[in-house]
């Protein structure tokens, strides 16, 4: 009797824990298949394109070569990619410095002078990014009010161009990816609990100090997710370097446009591309290799690993 | 003026309410000093002027006699415990720990040495890898104040400690603390609520009250000699009875006219003229109860009474009674089990009686205060 009694219970807490798997994998499928299809089937083919000879007409090739790869070692796309991680490390690393002290202030504001700043931040994401940027070309130009006011001033000389060089592409693209810069950091900010300043002051600490050693540990998820969300996608910008940018601008994302549009060289774009895969993915596993060690040792509360 | 840490007329107003108000105390060297007062009654914000983390509108602070009033809080030789403990979550234990001497930039050996001692004295050594989140809450303040200590601050503030802990584990860190002030001798400023923690470390209380000071003394004065009607409700239990002072049948006592009540001989120790209004506090455990009527004794005062409520509280049992129109409360301890003798029970006639000593004259009173006695509500059927 007291058997009978306790088997169902036991097979019915076998089904529930099938139905909550199969309810999970139900869920994630069709995420999977977005994912799978959109992302994962291109990037296999570009991959396998990059193997392909070229064919003279724009097509592709039968066979498998290695001439893409030979081509690839060539010393202008060296200092094309060397070209790409500087501005997109130097675009990072000012990102950081700006959107460090805002976030902190935004989330230190009153609450309703908060969610003004919070609006100051997002109305560009109005406004069509290409437009943004077609923008600047005008702000830029040499009959712009900032050069004129520049060269007034005595600052810059009548000659030199604010345009087509590698500080535009820099200055545009911190302009563009700040906002993505400021938002995790200041989603992180606003979770801090500032009495640990107080005790770090308590403690003896100078107020840099206690930023440094109390404040900036206690949001380092959010500086993390700040330097991949502008880093990566400046990796790969394409439209602001052609827009702003000269000829000695070039980054890898033009090349990979030239050789599509220009050359129709696809085996070579396709090459191009794994490199800048590759160049996304490695601070992305430095990063996540980093975030398991520490996961090691601190268990993380709330906060998801990404 | 000139004690060891000095608050001079200090007031401090957020917005429209007043959280300190012209308040002036001394605490000595060495002395374990506890605010004492209900929520909102200001003492955390003096904690937060002594700290540096509120400037105050208006007076000054002296540590041993230098003005601090306008340094920041990393320049006094002051250091706190936080009520939520503050540890730094990404830190170890050692870290946590260590981190106001490596802020001092002291060497290295010496911060390893002095953090060594520092887990020895709060017991933790095996624990001094771990982050604070994998602690206990009792392990987490012991470290909150080993982290205070390291720094050896002539004052040590400490902001309703063990307010988070639950009731065994804080009257264990109740003792703890008390074993540490003796080891390490520093000045405490002990911010509380909780009138048994102030009463049981405590050398001297202040007690406060809407941003003002009501009473300063050591525990047994201000529980024994109120001087207001909020201190002798707000620490322990009383009763109230106001009367004006009819005579006075000895120089050092007054006899009391009370609406409904025989008349009440009591310790004059203020010396209050024939006719003037006073108003005397009686703890419960000095009334006494009984179903016989006491024999007369000079100073005795003895009440009939109707037992209104039976509360019955393990080593004592609180009656409340109904004499000439006042409610009052009686506390008796179970000197033994009293199966043998009937007992007292809920609308018994009984006389209630106390030493003319034992009732204290308030300086000052106010009705308000009346309510910080839990009266339980009237029965129905009662007159």
């Amino acid at each position: 009797m007291h058997d009978r009694c306790r088997r169902p219970e036991a097979g019915s807490l076998v089904i529930t824990r099938l139905r909550r798997r199969m309810a999970e994998i139900l869920l994630t499928l069709p995420s999977f298949f977005w994912l799978a299809l959109f992302f994962l089937v291109p990037t296999g083919l570009v991959f396998i394109l990059a193997f392909r000879p070229a064919d003279p007409f724009g097509g592709i090739g039968r066979g498998w070569t290695l001439a893409t790869i030979r081509a690839l070692s060539d010393p202008q796309y060296l200092a094309i990619a060397w070209r790409t991680l500087w501005v997109s490390f130097t675009a990072t690393a000012i990102c950081m410095l700006l959107a460090i002290p805002t976030g902190y202030a935004v989330a230190r504001a009153a609450p309703r002078r908060r969610n003004l700043l919070l609006m100051l931040v997002i109305v560009p994401f109005w406004t069509s990014f290409l437009i943004r940027v077609f923008a600047w070309k005008s702000i830029l130009h040499p009959e712009g009010i900032i050069k004129k006011a520049l060269v007034f001033s005595g600052l810059v000389d009548a000659n030199a161009s604010l345009l087509y060089h590698l500080g535009a592409v820099i200055l545009v693209t911190v302009y563009t990816f700040l906002p993505f810069a400021i938002l995790p950091i200041y989603a992180a900010a606003e979770k801090f609990d500032y009495r640990l300043i107080e005790a770090a002051r308590d403690l003896g600490a100078r107020p840099f100090a206690a930023f440094r050693k109390v404040f900036l540990p206690g949001v380092r998820q959010g500086l993390v997710t700040a330097v991949l969300v502008v880093f990566i996608p400046a990796l790969g910008s394409y439209v602001i370097p052609d827009i702003v940018g000269g000829t000695g601008s070039e980054l890898l994302g033009n090349k990979i446009a030239q050789r599509v549009f220009v050359d129709r060289n696809l085996p070579l774009a396709g090459g191009l591309s794994i490199v800048l895969i590759l160049a996304v993915l490695a601070p992305l596993l430095a990063v996540l290799a980093l975030q398991r060690k520490a996961g090691q040792a601190v268990p993380r509360d709330g906060e998801g690993t990404p | 003026m000139a004690e060891f840490l000095d608050f001079d007329r200090i007031s401090k107003r957020f917005g429209p309410i007043q959280a300190v108000d012209d308040v002036s105390l001394g605490i000595r060297r060495g002395e374990f000093f506890a605010l004492l007062g209900p929520s909102g009654c200001g003492k955390t914000t003096m904690l937060r002027v002594a700290a540096g983390f509120e400037t105050p509108d208006a007076g000054r602070v002296f540590l041993d006699g230098r003005d601090i009033t306008a340094l920041p809080p990393n320049r006094r030789r002051v250091n706190t415990i936080f009520q939520s403990y503050a540890l730094f979550p990404h830190l170890t234990v050692r870290g946590n720990i260590a981190f106001g001497l490596q802020i001092a930039k002291r060497p290295k050996a010496e911060i390893e040495r002095e953090v060594e001692a520092m887990l020895r004295l709060i017991r933790l050594e095996d624990q001094a890898d771990k982050k604070p989140d994998l602690l206990s809450g009792g392990q987490r303040q012991r470290v909150a104040v080993a982290r205070a200590l390291i720094n050896k601050p002539d004052v040590l503030l400490l902001d309703e400690p063990l307010a988070a802990l639950d009731l065994k584990l804080r009257q264990r860190m109740l003792i703890e603390l008390d074993i540490i002030h003796d080891q390490v001798g520093i000045t405490f400023l002990y911010v509380t609520h909780d009138q048994g923690e102030a009463m049981s470390l405590s050398d001297r209380i202040a007690v406060m009250n809407a941003g003002r000071i009501e009473q300063i003394g050591t525990p047994a004065e201000i529980y024994e000699a109120p001087r207001t009607s909020f201190v002798a409700a707000f620490i322990g239990d009383t009763n109230f009875l106001e009367g004006v002072v009819a005579d006075h049948p000895e120089p050092e006592y007054s006899r009391l006219r009370i609406e409904g009540l025989p008349d009440v001989t009591v310790y004059n120790d203020k010396q209050i003229a024939d006719g003037n209004q006073v108003f005397l506090s009686v703890r419960p455990e000095k009334i006494q109860i009984s179903r016989d009527r006491p024999e007369p004794k000079s100073k005795r005062n003895a009440v009939p009474a109707v037992v209104e409520d039976v509360i019955y509280l393990g080593p004592t049992t609180k009656y409340w009674v109904r004499a000439g129109g006042h409610r009052l409360q009686v506390l008796r301890q179970h000197a033994r089990f009293f199966l043998d003798e009937k007992p007292i029970r809920w609308k018994d006639d009984v006389w209630i009686f106390w030493h003319g000593d034992d009732g204290f004259m308030l300086e000052g009173f106010r009705r308000d205060d009346e309510r910080l006695i839990a009266v339980p509500p009237q029965k129905v059927g009662d007159a």
